[in-house]
């Protein structure tokens, strides 16, 4: 019983690593009860980041590694899903109609976008996809700074969130030494919504839909032949995955109370979300998942590693550079190149073929 | 065989389109020649990417990487013959510029070379992984970039000689410009006769048309790859010393900036075509000039309606090369 239900859930993907199982339960749980594991503003913030994330780059890797193509846009959707918000609630004021008008804004511009952008680019080739897609999103984020009267320019918006999100709301009094206030309703709200997006991007991609994808990954030209139209399969995929980007937006947008370029458009998001999606494992949600909670916490964490060995380092001259606490891209990026050569299926890749 | 010259007329076309917008004579010449300087200076930075593209089908997201470093050793070299750089003769200016110049073309041609033998060389015939595997060179390259240089700008101010305009009348022609014309035409010049009048060229040509033919008739096509990208790499370093020099600043993430208009160039000019990668780089450079002036706000989009435009028209771009 409780194995259907979970093949249910899972949508027939189980993990196939006992470790790899570990690890994913792990992060559910963790995440589930970081509020009262480890309270305190910084840790729930790393927390609901890390949660947004993963849709974020679960969401890339439909494109990545499903369906084969590389998207430089996918900040793009994410910024106009969080802007969507930030804008509705800054015009409307702090109430749920105008998250909900701005979730529906947010979706529409997504998907008619990635429309517009697929057909005008994946008919030719995916690299074209690619380039283009760099174009118009550097094109956007500076469209977006531009605007400042809608958009608040390089300073962004800062906004009320809805009451019942906001600190001060209270439904109860201390639970385990936490208290129950609007900030943990709005925690959870986006776990559960990060939970239920995952999951419905794994239905995705494991059904007949997501097998057609696949097909076009390993061989375009063959899934041309058997009588699926590529075309109309990537710019759906890449309209679903916009969708879903944007929605991992709202979530950033309905966590943080504002929304800036840097956030949410910048370059170095697309870069952190390549990394996770590689690093993690191409083509398994499930790398996704592992990718952004590693990558998130490298962030957060692994400064403060590189802080200390900088430190050690600070008479030698050139060398103490590579360490210092500004650096950890670098070292990511190491990692990515590795990862790309000698490990193209990431950790997951790595924990499936162990047994 | 016919000469295809429609595109070729883009550019008389919307010089002449812009000149009753601008309404005035002189800012329309002053607009012209800025568009035409970045117009070229983006072709050096371009023309090797689209060659490596054409010649290979290696599509390198790192060539950022190289316009950065280029504008990084020149800046270095000229910071440190600072004294000839603000002395008051022309011959001093150019001896400082000419060794910064030099170094930056030869650094970022042994980079080209070190990049291709490790980065790329592995990856051939996967578009995925060499997307992949090159962002990636270029986002260690931007970090490396950093770790060497510090993460602060540079400040580049021009030398004197090369500051302020020329006055024809009314017309105002800024000096560095004109330089920036000069050096872009030399360049297009030495790559359209190496490239029609060599035997080198004519390799190049008939390696970009049909790669297999070229190998079966014994010529070894990878060893004219690797040359032709540390070639398009030192051009890279070339083009970043001198928008180094334009823009008076320079920082790590030039590369990845300039890098987005050097990818609108090569889609708009058709991917491996050279004379298809000038032309759109005057467009975009004429454009961008002209929008900034008449439009400020939507002086970026441009570029991308441009592009748009011209992809309808001719969806593989203005000159297709005919293969894959």
């Amino acid at each position: 019983m409780v194995k259907q239900a979970l093949r249910a859930i899972l949508s027939d993907d189980l993990p196939r690593s006992r470790w790899l199982a570990v690890v994913l339960v792990a992060i559910l749980v963790g995440l589930a009860v970081a509020p009262f594991l480890f309270p305190g503003a910084k840790s729930l913030n790393v927390a609901a980041k890390i949660c947004v994330f993963i849709v974020l780059a679960a969401s890339f890797d439909l494109l990545l590694g499903y369906t084969g193509i590389v998207s430089f846009a996918h900040t793009m959707f994410f910024g106009i899903g969080a802007y969507g918000v930030a804008i509705a609630l800054t015009r409307m004021g702090a109430s749920w109609a105008a998250v909900a008008v701005g979730v529906v804004a947010g979706l529409a511009v997504a998907i008619v976008l990635a429309a517009v952008i697929g057909l005008f680019s994946l008919r030719v080739r995916t690299i074209f996809f690619a380039m283009i897609t760099l174009a118009v999103a550097s094109a956007f984020a500076i469209l977006a700074s531009q605007l400042s009267d809608l958009t608040g320019g390089e300073d962004g918006l800062n906004y009320r969130l809805p009451a019942e999100l906001r600190a001060p709301f209270s439904f109860g009094d201390t639970l385990f030494g936490v208290r129950l206030n609007g900030r943990l309703l709005d925690y959870y709200l986006v776990y559960l919504a990060s939970v239920v997006l995952v999951l419905a991007l794994l239905r995705i991609v494991n059904s007949p839909f997501g097998s057609v994808l696949m097909a076009i990954r390993e061989n375009p030209f063959r899934a041309e032949a058997i009588g699926y139209r590529t075309v109309v399969y990537r710019t759906i995929a890449s309209c679903i995955a916009a969708a879903a980007a944007a929605l991992a937006g709202v979530l950033l947008a309905l966590w943080s109370s504002q929304t800036n370029p840097d956030t949410t458009l910048s370059f170095d998001i697309m870069v952190d979300i390549l990394l996770m999606v590689v690093i993690g494992g191409m083509g398994t949600m499930y790398g996704a998942v592992l990718g952004a909670v590693l990558l998130v916490f490298a962030q957060n964490y692994l400064q403060d590693l590189l802080a200390i060995a900088h430190k050690a380092l600070a008479g030698v001259p050139l060398l103490a550079n590579f360490f210092h606490p500004d650096r950890w891209l670098l070292w990511l990026g190491v990692a990515f190149i590795l990862c790309v050569y000698f490990f193209p299926s990431g950790i997951v890749g790595r924990l499936r073929n162990r047994r | 065989m016919k000469r295809d010259w429609l595109p070729l007329l883009l550019i008389p076309v919307l010089g002449l389109a812009a000149l009753p917008l601008v309404g005035s004579a002189a800012s329309w010449v002053t607009l012209t020649v800025a568009g035409l300087a970045m117009g070229l200076m983006i072709f050096i930075m371009a023309s090797g990417l689209t060659l490596t593209f054409g010649l290979m089908d290696v599509l390198n997201f790192g060539h950022g990487a190289f316009i950065a470093v280029g504008a990084f050793v020149a800046a270095s070299v000229m910071l440190a013959l600072a004294p000839w750089m603000t002395a008051d003769s022309l011959w001093l200016n150019l001896a400082a510029i000419g060794p910064a110049v030099l170094a930056a073309v030869v650094v970022s041609g042994l980079l080209g070379l070190a990049f291709e033998r490790v980065l790329v060389r592995p990856v051939y015939g996967q578009h995925l992984k060499q997307i992949l595997v090159t962002t990636g060179g270029l986002i260690v390259a931007e970090q490396l970039l950093k770790v060497i240089w510090g993460p602060e700008q540079i400040t580049l101010s021009r030398p004197t000689a090369l500051r302020g305009a020329f006055l024809l009348g009314d017309i105002a022609i800024e000096k560095y410009r004109v330089l920036a014309v000069v050096v872009g035409l030399v360049v297009f010049a030495g790559l359209a006769l190496t490239l029609n009048r060599t035997r080198i060229g004519l390799l190049i040509r008939a390696g970009v048309e049909n790669g297999e033919m070229v190998e079966a008739l014994g010529y070894r096509i990878r060893r004219l790859f690797v040359g032709v990208f540390a070639v398009g790499s030192a051009l890279a370093g070339l083009g970043g010393a001198m928008w180094g020099l334009y823009q008076e600043t320079v920082t790590a993430a030039i590369g990845a900036q300039v890098a987005v208009l050097v990818f609108i160039v090569i889609i708009i000019g058709g991917l491996g075509s050279v004379g298809g990668c000038f032309i759109g780089a005057l467009l975009v450079g004429l454009t961008a000039n002209y929008i900034g002036f008449l439009a400020p706000k939507v002086a970026l989009g441009s570029n991308i309606l441009l592009m748009a435009l011209i992809l309808l028209w001719r969806p593989q771009g203005l000159y297709p090369v005919a293969k894959r």
